[in-house]
């Protein structure tokens, strides 16, 4: 069974790097804002006994008040999992920073939310859209696209 | 680890966007189908030549198809050009992947409009007589993706579409009954309205 | 008189048959050899996530079918887990096990498929690429049995499966199950210790194991790469942990391992399904769910071991009857992310090969 992380490892390994108001436990997720993204996913990669080497998936959730970006990370050699949530509020120019430079896995994912939601990865080294054409109007699947359109 | 950073063709995506832009605003209007061969009119002043008789038949027994295999129906056509359903009786087993040795595209699979340019290219590429078959619901409207920002509603948006073959995707035997129909009507053109 | 070659931009697609549908590559090249390459997607971009959340939880059942087409069972079922597992639902122990051997169905009929174009892009012009489709015309009409469909199946259903096997089911797939073997060993025969298989695809496109880990690469591919990561074993769903099969791994993690891989699953496969035939419980098939059900607001992600890997849905439900968000963690397009390590310095026709082998579907890609 993939378990998911308890808080108390979460915590113990992060309490030295990362200031506990930077990121706090909803259900069973982490959340965080994107100044601490990267040095959380930092740490987690590389933390003893946490390891998360494999970047499952990311992906975003366009909310009424803000956009989420969703991670999911496993660690292949100890079979447990994570899931960080980084919350943008600026609905006008939503920006997070890449985390391609750690997990290549990340590249074509971030691309795929920069397309179709328009949350602009910072120091992605090819921020590019990558399903629709350059120039195509709109990212469709912010809630104020239309379905049918 | 170091990944190598990816190349980027910023001119190239820009003339593509363009080309697509352009199609997407010429093409509004489904395009008619090509020849009137129902058309009373051109039934009646026709005359079926022996000539028309033996190109017909060279034609309807030869023909190649250019592979646009877009999506789920492709898989469909490859059932039905296997051993299995064996469109070989037809002399249809020869895929070309070159427009110009082809006469026939059967359009398998749902047209977005990032590809619509692409296909239209190939289609101009193809030596006359050519003949066009929207199989499935994705090609004759669009089917269950009619809705989507980014698919065009049917391949006669920017092909002139001979033989529609509806389902999702068309059995095998569907789509040999569109090949049969396309036969009949490849039989009963003349020189003398199709090229 | 000394001789330069100059760089060449060639474009690769989307037209061109060795890929696999309408995937698009730009290349440099400098002689024969790639320099550079640049993978373009977005061809068959359907807008399935987007289409999905004007659908309601049940409507979604179809467009799934069509992510992957050569393996919709496989759709349905992770997408019905994730809708069950957001909503509570329980599954009849019948039909746990039911959708446990379409599952494997579709995995044979996916690798042979693979198996079959790998071969196909190596040359072997779809003399393998036939042998297989027989196995997999059999299968088909298995499958059509049950659901009615040739390709895209729609079976699955929350809470179970639409309907019961049908009588001549189970027959036919013993019958089915005692010759498969058989015509394993024929592939393996013809193609295993092939003098040509072995030159072009032995230590070709060669793939790390701490870059398919770091490039999120899963399924086949990452296991050929020596990493024993298979999401039956690792976090078991459905009831595989109730079978006794073997996850095979490579130890190169190049195209030949690729290859070994999915023919060693596909006997994993046939292994699992003998047990699941014997298991088979009676009773009923679903445990029913109002059409318009509205599932409590929260949000599910449930996977599944895929065909092609690690493929999982993440629902996101407002309480209404449509879902709020649903994304595809889509197996095929994580699997290209190390396309370009694995791409380059191997000459143009190396790369059609290796990019054969780790066996996509553009539907699932673009989505
Ligand atoms: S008609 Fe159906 S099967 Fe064919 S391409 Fe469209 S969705 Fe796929």
């Amino acid at each position: 069974m993939t378990i998911k992380l308890s808080r108390e490892i979460i915590n113990h390994s992060l309490h030295e790097h990362v200031s506990s108001t930077d990121y706090s436990f909803e259900s069973e997720a982490v959340v965080t804002d994107s100044a601490s993204l990267v040095k959380i996913c930092e740490v987690l990669k590389s933390a003893p006994g946490i390891e998360l080497d494999y970047l499952s998936s990311v992906t975003a959730v366009d909310y009424p008040d803000y956009f989420e970006v969703v991670y999911l990370f496993y660690s292949i050699k100890h079979n447990h999992s994570l899931t960080l949530k980084v919350r943008c509020p600026d609905k006008q120019q939503p920006d997070i920073p890449s985390i391609t430079p750690l997990y290549n896995g990340a590249n074509y994912q971030e691309r795929e939310i920069y397309d179709l939601f328009g949350i602009s990865f910072v120091s992605h080294p090819k921020l590019r859209r990558i399903f629709l054409w350059e120039g195509y109007p709109g990212h469709p699947l912010r809630k104020d696209y239309g379905i049918g359109s | 680890m170091e990944v190598r950073i990816e190349p980027c063709y910023p001119e190239i995506d820009a003339h593509e966007s363009r080309v697509i832009e352009d199609l997407k605003s010429s093409s509004t209007q489904p395009i008619a189908e090509p020849s009137g061969w129902l058309d009373e009119e051109i039934n009646r002043n026709i005359l079926v030549t022996t000539v028309d008789k033996l190109l017909n038949w060279g034609r309807k027994t030869s023909l190649w198809t250019e592979t646009s295999f877009t999506a789920c129906c492709t898989f469909e056509f490859i059932s039905t050009s296997s051993s299995r359903f064996d469109i070989a009786r037809f002399g249809m087993e020869v895929l070309r992947s070159s427009p110009r040795h082809s006469d026939l595209i059967v359009t398998a699979g749902t047209l977005t409009w990032k590809m619509a340019p692409q296909i239209k290219r190939v289609y101009d590429q193809m030596a006359e007589p050519k003949w066009v078959i929207a199989m499935g619901a994705c090609g004759i409207s669009g089917g269950i993706f009619a809705d989507s920002y980014s698919v065009v509603p049917g391949y006669n948006r920017i092909l002139p579409v001979d033989v529609y073959i509806p389902g999702c995707p068309p059995r095998p035997e569907a789509l040999l009954a569109g090949i049969e129909k396309l036969r009949k009507k490849i039989e009963q053109s003349s020189i003398s309205n199709k090229s | 008189m000394a001789h330069s070659t100059d760089s060449v931009f060639i474009n690769l697609g989307p037209v061109h048959p060795s890929t696999h549908g309408v995937f698009r590559m730009r290349a440099h090249i400098d002689g024969e050899v790639i320099t550079d390459i640049e993978p373009v997607f977005g061809y068959l971009h359907r807008g399935i996530e987007k289409l999905a959340e004007g659908k309601s939880y049940r409507q979604v059942i179809p467009l799934t079918d069509r992510l992957d087409y050569v393996a919709s069972m496989n759709n349905n079922l992770a997408y019905c887990m994730a809708v069950e597992k957001l909503a509570g639902i329980e599954v009849p122990e019948r039909a746990v096990y039911i959708r446990v051997i379409m599952a494997e169905l579709q995995r044979i009929i996916s690798h042979l498929l693979g198996i079959g174009s790998f071969f196909n892009d190596m040359g072997t012009f779809f003399t393998p690429f036939f042998y297989m489709f027989i196995q997999k015309e059999k299968i088909t009409d298995l499958l059509e049995m049950v659901s009615g469909q040739r390709l895209l199946f729609n079976y699955m259903r929350f809470g179970g499966v639409s309907h019961d096997l049908p009588d001549p089911f189970l027959p036919a797939l013993s019958q089915f199950l005692r010759e498969m073997p058989a015509e394993i060993d024929k592939y393996e025969r013809l193609l295993k210790e092939n003098e040509i298989v072995l030159a072009r695809s032995r230590n070709v496109g060669v793939l790390s194991r701490e870059m398919a880990i770091n490039s999120s690469i899963s399924g086949p591919v990452l296991r050929a790469s020596g990493v024993n990561w298979d999401i039956r074993k690792a976090d078991p769903y459905s009831c595989y942990d109730r079978f006794d099969f073997d996850v095979p791994t490579g130890s190169n993690g190049d195209c030949y391992d690729r290859y070994r891989v999915r023919i060693e699953e596909l006997r994993q496969s046939l292994r699992i399904l003998e047990q699941a035939v014997s298991k088979l419980p009676k009773g009923k098939v679903i445990n029913p769910v109002p059409l318009r059900f509205k599932p409590p607001v929260g949000e599910a992600y449930s996977h599944i071991e895929g065909n092609k890997g690690e493929l999982g849905f993440y629902i996101v439900s407002d309480g209404s009857d449509k879902p709020y968000r649903m994304h595809v963690r889509a197996p095929s397009l994580l699997n290209l992310s190390a396309l370009r390590e694995m791409l380059i310095g191997w000459k143009l026709a190396d790369a059609i090969i290796i990019f054969g082998s780790i066996d996509i579907c553009l539907g699932e890609v673009d989505r």
